[in-house]
């Protein structure tokens, strides 16, 4: 008999602790990555002529992130790694992939997705113009290329990497004006018990907070965004102010030349969708996510998730799911695997659950935000479809759901199929009918998953 | 004009040429499409619908906000795409049913 095949898709975290239990297991697993180098996104890594040490780009992850990066490398000569490599369809059992122009599709025994997670996204008016980027974004932009996404930068938004990124622009020499958080301080207290679990975790975000403080960044707490500004002196008007209102609802304007916002962050779920996993609404974080059992299985046999994919739940849980769910797949083929490595890495991801809750309570998502965007506010910023035209498609053309509001004004009918705009539109719809968030749905996934070339060699079986 | 990103770090890098809109732009080796347009300018190309001149958005390949095309009519995902000798970008798309 032929050895089974497993095919991971994500070199991050998850992905890579995955196919390191795979390849223990003397089973070559096949690993997608849509990156040019391994890493994911938090442990990404800057291109190979860069010089930086691994100190300067992850700060205090530096060990993990230098331990997973040359796990990877040591794990080369046992895996089939094909980086630049989309996964963007399912075909029955096939998994229909793209790299440089060239299809294939492969059969697979098991899979296990760590896709990764994006930059959940609050929209506000102003947000398409240049110089506004996702918080993500700026990170990348200074971890990978060694640049700032502006001299004068305005962070917005909540959650933990509102502050990583700051303190990391900071030390890179270009001091924030501004770091705008909409989640109060009595909300953050709200969050504590949870994020007391991982105590190294919880005291290093302080710290992070205290050294922008004593540099004189601005602070601020409970804010609610307005409207991103544009400044123009050339030809191309780009961001130039943020204004906000503080907690008592007085207004603010700060001048900036570039702004990073983000809410936390939302789960790659595309391809479970198209594997026809069950979902079920996750009233924490607000969104509709795959079902899994506590190893990462979930409702479709052979399939795994693990790391952010799956909810967030952050890198080090990642590494801990990854390869848990690689040793449930190997157990579910009935090969033999330690039960006791099983039950310590379950025992390992306890607090982790613990610390999500945390997170998600003390940076919760602002969802009233969306209600209260004005209409012309662009929510889709693919298709420019505004606030109005939900409201539209919620009300005179009566869209149940969001996919129906999809197909009548093409909100997250564009080329990233609704990964900036899903969330906030789900929400204007919700809001605008008067429903819970959980009957406005979620957008379905469809295939491709991300834009192909048009012209595409290969041959699907 | 001006550019949007500034370099920190990594700028003894060798340079590498590609034109932009029929201009020279520097590069540095390493640099993504998207770096090297917004160390230099500060737009990447324009939405299809308002018109208005977009940046990227999220650099991580999922907002799909920094796509550009070559002179001959290939399509690049600026953020995932690294620079090489000679590339020639143009932020409008040049209309397909051109003959």
């Amino acid at each position: 008999m032929d050895a089974p095949v497993i095919v991971i898709i994500g070199a991050g975290p998850a992905g890579t602790r995955a196919a390191q239990t795979v390849a223990c297991a003397g089973l070559r697993p096949i690993v997608l990555d849509e990156n040019q180098r391994q890493g994911g996104q938090i442990y990404r890594r800057q291109p190979e002529n860069f010089t930086r040490p691994a100190t300067k780009l992850y700060g205090a992850s530096a060990a993990s992130a230098t331990a997973l990066h040359n796990d990877f490398e040591a794990l080369r000569p046992s895996i089939d790694y094909r980086p630049e490599t989309q996964a963007w369809g399912v075909s029955d059992d096939l998994l229909l992939t793209e790299c440089r122009g060239h299809a294939d599709a492969l059969r697979f025994d098991g899979l296990i997705i760590a896709s990764g997670a994006t930059d959940r996204i609050m929209p506000c008016p102003g947000w398409t113009l240049p110089g506004v980027f996702s918080l993500g974004g700026s990170q990348i932009a200074l971890k990978a290329q060694a640049c700032t996404i502006g001299q004068a930068p305005v962070f917005m938004g909540t959650g933990p990497l509102l502050y990583l990124v700051a303190w990391q622009y900071l030390q890179a020499g270009v001091k924030p004006r501004a770091v705008l958080d909409t989640s109060s301080l009595t909300t953050r207290l709200r969050g504590l018990g949870g994020l007391r679990r991982r105590p190294a975790v919880l005291v290093q975000g302080l710290r992070y907070m205290a050294d922008l403080a004593r540099a004189g960044v601005r602070l601020r707490s409970g804010i609610r965004p307005v409207r991103i500004e544009a400044r123009q002196d050339g030809e191309t008007p780009c961001a130039g102010a943020v204004v906000w209102q503080d907690g008592r609802g007085r207004t603010h304007r700060t001048d900036c030349d570039a702004v990073g916002m983000g809410y936390g962050l939302r789960s790659e779920t595309q391809l479970a969708d198209l594997l026809k996993c069950d979902f079920a609404f996750d009233a924490l974080s607000r969104q509709w996510l795959p079902v899994t059992d506590r190893d990462g299985a979930t409702s479709r046999a052979g399939v795994y998730l693990a790391g952010d994919g799956a909810g967030i739940r952050g890198a080090d849980a990642a590494e801990s799911a990854g390869a848990l769910a690689a040793l449930r797949c190997l157990q579910d083929m009935g090969r033999p695997v330690l039960e006791s490595e099983m039950t310590r890495l379950r025992a390992a991801l306890e607090p982790m659950n613990a610390f999500r809750h945390g997170l998600e309570t003390g940076f919760p998502w602002p969802w009233r935000h969306a209600a209260a965007l004005p209409d012309e506010t662009v929510v889709c910023r693919c298709e420019n479809v505004t606030a109005g035209d939900i409201r539209r498609a919620a009300g005179p053309l009566d869209s149940p759901e969001i996919n129906r509001a999809k197909a009548f004004v093409r909100v997250g009918m564009g080329r990233c199929q609704g990964r900036m705009c899903g969330l906030a539109g789900a929400e204007i719809l919700a809001a605008a009918r008067g429903i819970a968030i959980e009957e406005a749905g979620r957008i379905r996934g469809a295939a491709p998953i991300k834009p192909l070339p048009a012209k595409i060699r290969g041959v699907v079986t | 004009m001006t550019g949007l990103f500034r370099r920190v770090a990594e700028t003894g890098r060798p340079e590498i040429a590609i034109t932009v809109d029929g201009h020279a732009v520097t590069a540095l080796e390493g640099d993504t499409i998207l770096t090297a347009l917004l160390v230099a300018g500060d737009r990447l190309r324009f939405n299809e619908f308002d018109k208005m001149p977009r940046a990227g958005f999220c650099l991580m390949g999922a907002c799909q906000d920094c796509r550009v095309w070559t002179e001959d009519g290939h399509e690049l995902r600026a953020c995932s795409t690294s620079v090489t000798p000679g590339l020639r970008i143009v932020t409008k798309e040049v209309p397909w049913t051109r003959p």
